[in-house]
């Protein structure tokens, strides 16, 4: 929390690498709550590490497509989702686990919405791609 | 061993759920693998460093995937895992941009 002059971000990443930090506050849990806390936290992170492999097989499975280097902007794109969705499973990991300990609520999080609109709109994006080839290309 | 709390399959489901985490790592890895070999000298290396993570990641978590007492939870391996999986991908990123040039 109050961590002298030292920035969010870097108090946060302090955080996470700090157990007796969080095993400072509060009251220690029923353990079944931990466990629930990791194997959501490893969900996750499997869904980040889905998207970092799906970037590495668009980069090498999809074929030439017509518009220039837009495979490898979709591999990018899904190399970065991937990592992004690693970091805040671990964040979410740590808020989590402070919120148990201290018995208050669990932090809400927008980043499932966000996740889901942003798949479902890649959907979206393919599906139109698929079409467009179907009727016009050939 | 009876504390008053069942544990029941709760530690057994986290090390199964580790071991998932293990082999998708595993798959992530051969895939970067394979994109790195098309990828001459610097491919080689890029392959190198994430063979390396790799190992780095499962010695990690070997111990929390195996065994049959009462699991451990939280500490440093979780964080470490994320970092891994963040270092991954900006390997990833590299021999992507690197098959621009």
């Amino acid at each position: 929390m109050g961590s002298g002059y030292s920035p969010p971000v870097w108090a946060a990443i302090r955080r996470w690498f700090d157990p007796a930090e969080l095993g400072s506050v509060g009251e220690p849990p029923d353990y079944r709550f931990s466990l629930a806390n990791e194997r959501t936290f490893l969900a996750w992170l499997r869904t980040g590490l889905a998207l970092v492999g799906g970037g590495l097989a668009a980069a090498q499975f999809l074929p030439p497509l017509p518009m220039s280097h837009l495979r490898e902007v979709i591999a990018v794109a899904l190399l970065l989702l991937g990592g992004a969705v690693a970091v805040r499973a671990v964040d979410h990991w740590a808020r989590t686990e402070r919120a148990i300990r201290l018995g208050q609520e669990l932090p809400a999080s927008r980043f499932p919405a966000i996740l889901a609109l942003a798949v479902g709109a890649g959907a979206v994006l393919l599906v139109i791609a698929v079409l467009v080839r179907a009727v016009g290309g050939r | 061993m009876n504390t008053g709390r069942d544990a029941g399959l709760q530690p057994e489901r986290t090390r199964l759920a580790w071991r998932r985490t293990l082999l998708t790592l595993t798959v992530v890895t051969a895939l970067a693998v394979r994109l790195a070999s098309a990828g001459g000298p610097t491919g080689a290396l890029i392959a190198g460093v994430t063979v390396l993570v790799w190992g780095a990641l499962l010695v990690l978590c070997w111990p929390r995937g195996t065994g049959t007492g009462p699991a451990r939870t939280g500490g440093r391996t979780l964080p470490l895992v994320a970092v891994g999986t963040v270092a991954l991908a900006l390997l990833g990123v590299l021999l992507v941009l690197r098959g621009l040039c």
